[in-house]
């Protein structure tokens, strides 16, 4: 089964997560080399160009924003929300997919997630990073928003009102983000360690030695550290999950048409996991071939993250047809007028079925193991997806706010320049940060991927002291 | 200088190089077994059941994560009720001053939030990190363990250690080479 198109022999066995002939010094070796070598590849300084270029234009953008106002903005009465809370939701969602790889999978024991959790966990801190842009400067007065968002003691006396699912956002998102930097600089300390050890530049090998805090791998720090790890996942499990739950809230406790649904937890928490999948495969296709990392991660990966796209994006087309369903069953002629509206005579009705075309035709190529296992149909899917997943906000926010109750405070939504130079410096703020990464950090978990070698496991001995 | 203190040796112990995670492992069970109770063994990855074969036992953490939890819950909660009911009662919709339902989410959200931070930190607290010096760097070798290379370490000050019985007693299991570690 040699010819076969798939790298590692026979398509229908299950690839290995680990190419054949490794050992702790070539896997130390090949994801050392990535960084500490003075010989970047010319696709990194491709790829960096294009996105600090982007995030340029992000400044800009901000800086004009920050001296005239919000009506730079296409947002107006009554699309009070558009592509600042669009963009947030949509970054949040793409961070999603660190979290459930670097904890989820961790408590299910799926080794195969060891070789792209420290990219995805990243990939999530970029992703709040960016997401958190948007609730800062949406009122164009972001100096505003520590009393709008932090519950501090002001010379005002006055605190944020707890009854309100935005500042319930405001602690999620909050947490969520302190918590993944604290897990992903954990992870990080026995790599940083082997970074300082292997360091040949004094003032490289003092940086890593200050941020490894004297490692030294001792059996008593890795039991301590292994027990932590776990308490770690275990809380981030449920944070995840509740994270995308609260911004959910942020639509669902409000009584407008195509918001107040009670689907709008899990499915939103499902099309969040949907969305970062497909931004991990996004991201994993083009650094493997950069850095030639086919051994790390191999087709058994991106196969399996396809598969987890399938199924989240079967539960998100399920909260497609549980909306129209609530639609039409709730007899209610605002929720049927909204739901006409949004499929079929609306004027942006064209957005609804681009976003099922993204979010429900193209992902179906998953089922078929060919599709999985082709690069350029992978590549292709996901790009679709992370349209789709943004388009999927698009439509929730602006159909449902045009035209709410009364005719005549109907409006139509037109997005300014200013609204994509916005949207479009994020994501080069998003790949500025992720490249800045991959050169500076292991990209993938060095110590962790020693774990997958059968001689990280040796046998206890007959009659051991415990 | 070591006239003055005769309780310190002068240096900080052996160190035995081991090629392998089975090795240092057996390694490790020997040396429990023999009663030495300074020991450490320090791998490039984790090793189960290495720890607990030092005698290892401290399951303090878990104890510490859960109080670190329900100070979270505990804060979460009374910062709510302090600003909603005592500080600045706002009547909205005539809802409850203590509305207790909205006020879960943000609850969990501290409940995570401490205990997550609580686990990071005493897990380096208790591991006695940041600690940028320590004896064992002075070993050339030891930069292999954080590579690929296995050791393990029996400190001076254990009530067992005799110099020459310990090396001998390293040396004969399958250690590489067995060195003294400088203070």
């Amino acid at each position: 089964m040699e010819s076969s198109q798939y790298p590692q022999g026979d398509y229908r066995r299950a690839a290995p997560v680990i190419g054949p002939g490794h050992s702790s010094r070539s896997i130390t070796d090949k994801l050392a080399s990535v960084v500490l070598t003075t010989n970047t590849p010319i696709g990194w300084f491709v790829f960096m160009f294009f996105g600090f270029t982007l995030f340029l234009g992000l400044n800009v953008a901000l800086t004009y924003l920050f001296a005239k106002g919000i009506g730079i903005w296409g947002n107006n009465v009554p699309v009070g929300w558009a592509f600042d809370i669009i963009n947030f939701v949509w970054w949040i969602g793409i961070g999603h997919a660190g979290t459930l790889i670097s904890a989820i999978l961790l408590l299910f024991k799926q080794d195969w997630r060891t070789s792209i959790n420290r990219f995805a966990e990243a990939m999530t801190l970029f992703a709040v990073a960016c997401a958190l842009i948007f609730p800062i400067v949406h009122t164009g007065r972001p100096w505003l928003a520590a009393y709008w968002l932090l519950p501090y003691p002001n010379a005002m006396t006055i605190w944020p009102n707890f009854r309100s699912p935005l500042i319930w956002d405001v602690f999620a998102v909050s947490t969520y983000g302190s918590v993944s930097l604290l897990f992903w600089f954990i992870g990080l300390i026995p790599d940083l360690a082997t970074f300082r050890d292997k360091a040949e530049n004094p003032i490289v090998k003092r940086i890593y030695g200050i941020l490894a805090l004297g490692w030294r791998g001792s059996a008593i720090h890795w039991a301590r550290y292994e027990h932590a790890y776990l308490l770690l996942a275990g809380l981030s499990t449920p944070l995840v999950l509740s994270v995308h739950t609260v911004v959910s809230f942020d639509f669902a406790v409000s009584v407008l048409p195509g918001w107040h649904a009670t689907i709008f937890p899990p499915y939103f928490v499902a099309g969040a996991i949907f969305a970062g999948f497909a931004m991990v495969i996004t991201l994993a296709i083009p650094l493997r071939a950069m850095y030639g990392l086919q051994d790390f991660i191999t087709m058994r990966h991106l196969e399996n993250m396809a598969k987890v796209t399938l199924v989240t994006g079967l539960v998100v087309v399920y909260g497609y047809f549980c909306e129209a369903f609530f639609g039409w069953y709730s007899a209610n002629e605002y929720e049927r007028f909204m739901m006409w509206n949004r499929t079929w005579h609306g004027p942006y009705a064209w957005s609804y079925w681009t976003l099922l075309l993204c979010n429900f035709i193209v992902p179906q190529l998953f089922w078929f193991k060919k599709c999985r296992q082709s690069i350029p149909i992978l590549f292709m899917v996901c790009m679709f997806v992370n349209v789709g997943m943004w388009l999927e906000r698009f439509v929730i926010i602006v159909t449902s706010l045009h035209r709410d109750f009364l005719p005549s405070s109907w409006e139509m939504y037109y997005p300014t320049k200013w609204d994509f130079i916005t949207l479009f410096g994020t994501i080069g703020l998003f790949m500025t940060l992720m490249f800045l990464f991959v050169r500076v950090l292991p990209l993938i978990s060095v110590f962790e991927m020693r774990t997958l070698l059968p001689e990280a496991n040796p046998k206890q001995p007959e009659g051991g002291s415990h | 200088m070591s006239h003055t203190a005769p309780a310190t040796p002068g240096f900080y112990g052996l160190m035995a190089e081991f090629d392998s995670a089975q090795t240092l492992l057996d390694a490790a069970h020997q040396v429990g077994k023999a009663g030495y109770t300074k020991a450490d063994a320090f791998s490039p990855f984790p090793i189960h059941g290495l720890a607990e074969a030092l005698g290892f036992k401290d399951r303090r953490i878990s104890f510490i994560v859960l109080m670190g939890g329900i100070a979270g819950a505990l804060f979460g909660y009374g910062l709510q009720y302090y600003t909603q009911v005592i500080a600045f009662p706002l009547n909205i919709g005539g809802r409850p001053f203590h509305s207790w339902v909205s006020f879960i989410p943000p609850t969990f959200e501290t409940t995570i939030l401490f205990a997550s931070f609580t686990a990071g930190l005493t897990m380096i607290a208790l591991n006695g990190l940041p600690r940028p010096y320590h004896p064992v760097f002075n070993v050339p070798r030891f930069s292999g363990a954080s590579q690929d290379r296995f050791f393990l370490v029996i400190e001076a000050t254990d009530p067992r250690f005799n110099l020459d019985q310990t090396r001998s007693f390293l040396s004969g299991l399958h250690a590489r080479e067995v060195v003294v570690v400088d203070e």
